[in-house]
């Protein structure tokens, strides 16, 4: 029997998909879930996995195509179930769901971005396959995790996929856990699920120690580095470059940068962090939150640098959306947090959050990335005190949050203080706005974060 | 309401004797209460419950009423509003529905709809439950269909010494007042029962057994075969923690919540109807109110969805739960 595939809609309001490259030749054969192709649009590149278990007949779209979503793109010639079962002895998605609950002991030091693929891993492990099917096994685990066990294993930094279940079908319980957290942190480092900690605030101690590595699933948007030779571009590195060029050939970029005093601002973090952490269940409270905060403040007093640049005019945008550009150790993803003017520190926290956890588990739909106004770089995590940014193309501009340092600053009374400042730059595109506004905007942003501190409401 | 401690003298006594000593005390205590129900007088109670009553305190303090439940709560409204302390029984509560509107529309009201003026401090009593063989119209649980009125409290006490606490608050208490007693645990549960008077506050629930696996809320008779399965259970290695609501409404949230946020798992067990049964509200509650802590689905051990007990002895088993049923229901979660 065949089967037709069509191009999936990886995404709400996606129309269109691109093949990007077959992982599979027609003629050889796949198994149902595995990954057969992979389909990127925009910034998105995903591996659809094959709904039967079959042979590839034929490609419908060669790599590099377009074509609108629904689409018929492959023909998969299914095999008989009698095959399927004699093949695996049960259906494949049991066998996924068991992987995860059952998953194999830790290796010594193993942590969760090097997490095991699963057993039940039975087809040829290429690198792309392993990654998919180490996040298959993660969603399952996660799926059967109760919510004690998922608020445990945040609150003791577990990862579950690297604990022996006592529960029914190996299941991890809430004991589990705990006896696991009390082995000691190097049982489990629950990388994958320390959210946030990868963008900590400036000079703030909450950065693991395996931050550098690249992110449990992350697709690289490198290949190999090997010296003397040319590594090909993939789509997502193609598109990144294309986006670069494009904004800084088209929109002149001009910069500028205050210093700011985040003494106050950094006291009432330290003092909102621990009952932020316990409110939430763990997720960790970063100087993030409130820099958007303060710049959403600042973009709805300078309307104009929350607009963009078209030929009819300024369009001044209604919506305040702000992309949080987020540098993974191999690829570089902007998602967007929604209407961000109407959430709270509180509410901008927890959004963030789960921006950026879903974009180290590569789980960024094109939803989660599409609608910036603006953007926000928090570029200080790894030291850098002051960098000229590129405009994220169609809008006004992007600030980064620079290294919080410590210097001996002449106050207002002519006494010298040790603050904590921070740098914070500016981009703009000048055919949207001129200097003028861009130092009001400037000036209005340090006001308000230097105003915040301990006595502001989350 | 006062919480007198129980004096150090106590008296074995089944449920029966635990309602009747209270009652009694009550007639004898307060010239203003009034018993009044079906063959509550001349026969003293279908239980023996009320026997000489009439005899010591008068047929104008211990009334026998038409079969007519309407009335029997009806005129016990107007005695509580204008003063009096009734005491109203029906006589199965399979029979309470054409009181109804007496309960939920008038008593239950009273006091909002006056703005506080009036209140209405009645007792209704009535035996319940199932396991005696007494087929479709003596086995109902009825509590389901009014614990879902504010204005109401109901009463579901399960030891002797509870019964008796219990109902010394529902007297006391300004306020209606649903008290259920299970007609299976009248003569089958004995327990000591602490002399003289005192009151066991209303809406707290009972730790009858502490455990650290799983929780299990129950009330009524299914709380003495809870009790007797996670003793079972104990001897298999698995702790589990008993808690007895006595209080249907109000309901003890805070004695719920603490155990589930220490065991992290728990199974509700009642005689009644699953489909919003008590269980529906109890687990509502708790993942409102601590999801984060759960560790396992919250699983409702109750009876099915079919009209009413079957006279068979098969169909009354089969509807009814029992220790060993209610064990394997430990069991199931424990090993989650």
């Amino acid at each position: 029997m065949a089967t037709t595939i069509t191009m999936p809609q990886l995404g709400e309001t996606v129309t269109e998909g691109t093949v990007a490259q077959w992982l599979k030749k027609p003629g050889e054969s796949v198994e149902k879930y595995e990954a057969f192709v992979e389909v990127s649009t925009d910034k998105v590149n995903a591996e659809v996995p094959a709904p039967v278990t079959g042979t590839l007949r034929e490609v419908l779209v060669k790599e590099g195509e377009t074509v609108a979503t629904g689409t018929p793109i492959a023909i998969i010639d299914e095999v008989g179930a009698a095959t399927q079962s004699n093949a695996h002895g049960t259906e494949p998605t049991q066998q996924v769901a068991n992987a995860a609950a059952a998953p194999p002991k830790p290796s010594n030091g193993s942590t969760a971005h090097a997490a095991p693929a699963p057993q039940a891993a039975h087809t040829a492990p290429t690198p792309a396959r392993h990654a998919e099917l180490d996040i298959a096994g993660l969603e399952a685990a996660l799926r059967m995790a109760s919510p004690a066990v998922r608020k445990l294993a945040r609150e003791h930094r577990i990862d579950i996929r690297a604990l022996q279940g006592s529960g029914a079908n190996g299941r991890v319980t809430a004991q589990d856990v705990l006896t696991a957290a009390q082995m000691g942190p190097a049982a489990a480092v629950g990388q994958a699920i320390a959210i946030g900690t990868n963008f900590g605030a400036t000079g703030a101690p909450v950065m693991p120690p395996t931050h550098a590595k690249p992110p449990a699933g992350g697709t690289s948007t490198y290949g190999e580095p090997i010296p003397g030779t040319t590594i090909p571009l993939n789509q997502a590195r193609r598109i990144i470059a294309q986006r670069m060029v494009e904004s800084k050939h088209t929109a002149p970029h001009a910069w500028s940068m205050v210093e700011v005093d985040v003494t106050n601002l950094w006291k009432w973090r330290q003092r909102e962090k621990d009952k932020f952490d316990h409110e939430t269940g763990g997720l960790k409270l970063t100087m993030l939150p409130f820099f958007i905060r303060a710049v959403v403040e600042s973009l709805a007093a300078f309307p104009l640098m929350n607009a963009r640049f078209t030929d009819e005019g300024i369009y001044v945008n209604k919506d305040v959306n702000i992309g949080i550009a987020i540098g993974l150790a191999t690829n570089l993803v902007v998602p967007v947090v929604k209407h961000a003017d109407q959430l709270s520190i509180k509410g901008l926290a927890v959004a963030s959050a789960q921006l950026i956890d879903k974009a180290r588990r590569n789980k960024l739909g094109v939803d989660d990335l599409a609608g910036g106004t603006f953007t926000v770089n928090n570029n200080g995590s790894n030291g850098s005190i002051a960098s000229a940014p590129i405009i994220n193309g169609g809008q006004a501009g992007i600030v980064t949050m620079e290294a919080m340092v410590k210097r001996p600053v002449v106050t207002a009374d002519d006494a010298i203080a040790i603050r904590s400042m921070m740098n914070v730059c500016l981009s703009l595109d000048h055919r949207v706005v001129d200097g003028y506004v861009a130092s009001g905007f400037l000036a209005d942003l340090k006001r308000r974060l230097e105003a915040m501190g301990p006595t502001g409401v989350l | 309401m006062a919480v007198s401690s129980p004096t150090q003298t106590t008296q074995l006594m089944n449920n029966v004797d635990a309602v009747r000593a209270t009652l009694y005390d009550a007639m004898k205590n307060d010239p203003r209460t009034v018993i009044l129900g079906e063959d509550v007088g001349a026969r003293g109670n279908v239980f023996l419950i009320t026997k000489d009553f009439a005899k010591e305190f008068g047929p104008q303090r211990v009334i026998d009423t038409p079969i007519a439940e309407a009335s029997i709560v009806g005129i016990a409204v107007g005695m509580a509003m204008e003063g009096l302390r009734p005491i109203a029984e029906i006589q199965f509560a399979d029979f309470i529905y054409p009181a109804f509107n007496q309960i939920v529309g008038e008593a239950a009201k009273t006091r909002y709809r006056s703005n506080g003026e009036y209140t209405c401090p009645l007792v209704i009593r009535t035996p319940y439950g199932g396991g005696v063989r007494g087929a479709l119209s003596h086995s109902v649980s009825i509590e389901a269909l009014f614990y879902h009125v504010p204005g109401l409290k109901i009463l579901a006490p399960a030891f002797p010494a509870d019964v008796k606490g219990l109902l010394n608050a529902a007297i006391d208490d300004p306020d209606p007042v649903l008290f259920l007693e299970h007609k299976k645990t009248y003569r089958l549960i004995k327990g000591e029962v602490p002399d003289g008077h005192y009151t066991i506050p209303i809406g707290k629930a009972n730790v009858l057994k502490e455990g650290t696996q799983l929780s299990v809320v129950s009330y009524g008779l299914y709380v003495h075969w809870a009790l007797e399965a996670a003793q079972q259970l104990e001897a298999e290695g698995i702790s589990v923690e008993v808690i007895d609501l006595r209080s249907i409404r109000p309901m003890d949230r805070t004695t719920i919540l603490q155990s589930v946020e220490k065991t992290r798992k728990l199974l509700i067990v009642h005689e009644d109807n699953k489909f919003g049964g008590i269980g529906a509200e109890i687990s509502a509650m708790v993942a409102e109110e601590a999801l984060f802590s759960l560790d396992a689905p919250i699983r409702r051990h109750c009876a099915p969805d079919v009209p009413a007990m079957g006279y068979a002895e098969p169909l009354e088993h089969e509807y009814m739960s029992s220790p060993a049923k209610i064990a394997d229901a430990m069991r199931e979660l424990a090993r989650f």
